[in-house]
């Protein structure tokens, strides 16, 4: 079997799944968050009449509409906190970060679960081995209720990553290229990256690889633990991890195909306004002025994707003419960009640091866009309105390339400025 | 439960998308934090202004691939039920957002056959043997089976009423 049969198989109780096979699995931990969450599922809770299948495995995150920014946000947020209380959720987030981040941070994913989150990039639970898809609020409620979960089998669609990547480029490369390169409609498939790549890279990358599998259309995204993903889980509390070596897919288990991406030949990329899938090499994008340069989300504003943005901004200014707003992923992304000096770097540049959550990726909080306005984000999406005016428009790219176009007023290849500053490092 | 959602056959005019619509376009994020119903007046009124206004009870949307991508917020499917569409008919559907519909017991159908109508087409949807008729034009074609369990959980009138009758208990 594949690595995302297998773990349907053990939440099923089935000794062995095929895809396309509708099978109702046992949830092993159900996240939601102040929008999607307690506001939406508790009237249909009370309908329901029916007790919660079990606290110890709920996770809720206040990360939407944090801070609250006028009454309607403070009163979800109040909400929020009254119904963890009054249920007795003992795993309560509230403002500490972005949900995809904090589930990590708190050790809550471990090889093998079978998760379900209620928002859309909880493939993000995949880097850890774990098979965690995205559901909505009714849905929500069913497991809350229930403790299963239905899902088809999905075919898996591998990614195989082989070489490393070049300076100036990173995942978020990756998945711009393969938004481009296989579509947003890969519905109904699990896509597990995996190949000689792997090793190398950090947690953090390859939560951003299993977060943008939403973006592909997947079900979700997945990655088999090595002993990197132990290590990991060991420094977040989780000294009962162990490598099984079970959590992988097998050498002859049926994959649908596999798509190669050769890393060291990746470029920087950039997906226009209004689509990840419009994609294309920084080098394609010409002179596109932008109003504002946007770091955060849980795809683009976790520690190592704000390194990646101080790398570019070190001894830099950002262009009088450009805003460079920074929302980091979570409190512990702050507290670490403090202890080593990245934080200091990017506001030496001129950057603005903005409360931690979801904010304007999700059109909510600080960094909305007005008419007219662009802004290159390293955040996941970039569908029309989504940051603001239906009429603004929204560019995608990596911290690097966020980065660099922040300095130059215009959409840059940070290559560029890497090279200038490892000249004047020297 | 409406009759939209028990009847067999649903009837109304078509109002016809493109590929990719996504949630932020169904359910716009500006509104996200208010009521239900002011969030539907928005549906979609960053391609189609006056859709929320002209749509009428039982009337279909028939779109392309990719239906209802991005976001797993149900706002994007409750916006369409709420306005009163009758089905939705695309040639696929983002995961969340065809789980979500059903959930909510707005009928969506996988249904590749985009050019199959014009706006403002009286179209007439068999939900039970799947047939899509095009009253204006004369045609028909048959949208791909959905799995039974999810006709019942539709039938039911979504997965909260269903749910209630699996659990023994009356809907308030």
């Amino acid at each position: 079997m594949t690595l995302a049969e297998k773990v349907i198989a053990r939440a099923a109780g089935l000794a062995h799944v095929v895809p396309g096979k509708i099978v109702t699995c046992q949830v092993d931990l159900a996240m939601m968050h102040d929008s999607g969450g307690p506001r939406r599922v508790d009237s249909k809770l009370r309908t329901l009449g029916a007790p919660i299948w079990d606290v110890d495995k709920i996770v809720v995150v206040s990360d939407h509409y944090v801070p609250a920014v006028d009454a309607d946000s403070a009163h979800i947020l109040q909400f929020t906190r009254g119904w963890v209380a009054e249920h007795g959720i003992k795993h309560f987030y509230d403002m500490r970060g972005i949900c995809h981040v904090v589930l990590a941070e708190g050790g809550h994913l471990t090889p093998g679960m079978f998760a379900a989150g209620g928002d859309s990039h909880s493939p993000t639970g995949g880097a850890w081995g774990a098979f965690m898809v995205g559901i909505g609020a009714t849905e929500m409620a069913g497991v809350l209720v229930t403790g299963e979960l239905w899902v088809r089998v999905p075919q898996t669609l591998r990614v195989l990553l082989q070489g490393s990547l070049a300076n100036g480029c990173s995942v978020k490369d990756v998945l711009l290229h393969l938004c481009a390169r296989i579509g947003l409609n890969n519905d109904y498939r699990a896509i597990e990256y995996a190949g000689s790549g792997m090793a190398d890279l950090l947690m953090a990358e390859r939560m951003t690889l299993c977060n943008m599998a939403a973006e592909l259309g997947g079900k979700t995204g997945i990655i088999a633990p090595d002993a990197r993903t132990i290590a990991a889980l060991k420094l977040a509390g989780r000294q009962d991890a162990v490598l099984d070596p079970y959590w992988c897919t097998d050498a002859e288990a049926l994959v649908e195909c596999d798509v190669i991406v050769e890393l060291g030949e990746l470029v920087p990329h950039v997906a226009a306004p209004h689509s990840p899938a419009n994609s294309v090499p920084v080098t394609e994008i010409g002179r596109q002025k932008i109003d504002q340069a946007y770091i955060g989300a849980c795809t683009g504003a976790k520690i190592e994707d704000l390194r990646m943005a101080a790398s570019v901004l070190r001894g830099q200014q950002v262009a009088n003419s450009v805003r460079l707003l920074i929302a980091p992923a979570s409190v512990a992304t702050t507290q670490a960009a403090i202890a080593d000096g990245t934080l200091a770097t990017l506001l030496a540049a001129g950057a603005i640091l903005l409360p931690t959550g979801c904010g304007a990726c999700a059109g909510l909080g600080a960094g909305i866009l007005a008419g007219g306005e662009v802004c290159i984000a390293s955040t996941a999406r970039n569908f029309k309105g989504r940051m603001g005016a239906s009429d603004s428009h929204v560019y995608l790219g990596s911290p690097y390339t966020v980065a660099a176009s922040a300095i130059a007023g215009y959409i840059a290849d940070p290559r560029d400025f890497l090279l200038t500053n490892s000249k004047a490092s020297a | 439960m409406t009759v939209l959602t028990t009847s067999p056959l649903i009837r109304g005019r078509v109002f016809v998308f493109g590929n990719n619509i996504d949630t932020d376009l169904l359910a716009p994020g500006a509104y996200m934090k208010g009521p239900i119903e002011l969030l539907a007046q928005h549906c979609l009124e960053a391609i189609a202004p006056s859709f929320a206004s002209s749509v009428q009870p039982g009337d279909i949307v028939l779109a392309g691939a990719g239906f209802g991508m991005g976001s797993s917020r149900e706002q994007a499917a409750q916006a369409l039920k709420i306005l009163g569409v009758g089905c939705v008919l695309a040639s696929g559907f983002a995961r969340i957002f065809y789980r979500n519909a059903i959930n909510l017991g707005l009928p969506a159908l996988e249904f590749d056959a985009p050019d199959f109508a014009s706006n403002g087409d009286e179209l007439e949807v068999d939900l039970a043997g799947g047939t899509v008729r095009n009253l204006t034009r004369g045609t028909h074609a048959i949208a791909s089976p959905m799995p039974e369990f999810l006709r019942v959980i539709l039938a039911d009138g979504g997965l909260m009423p269903h749910l209630a009758k699996r659990l023994g208990r009356r809907e308030r």
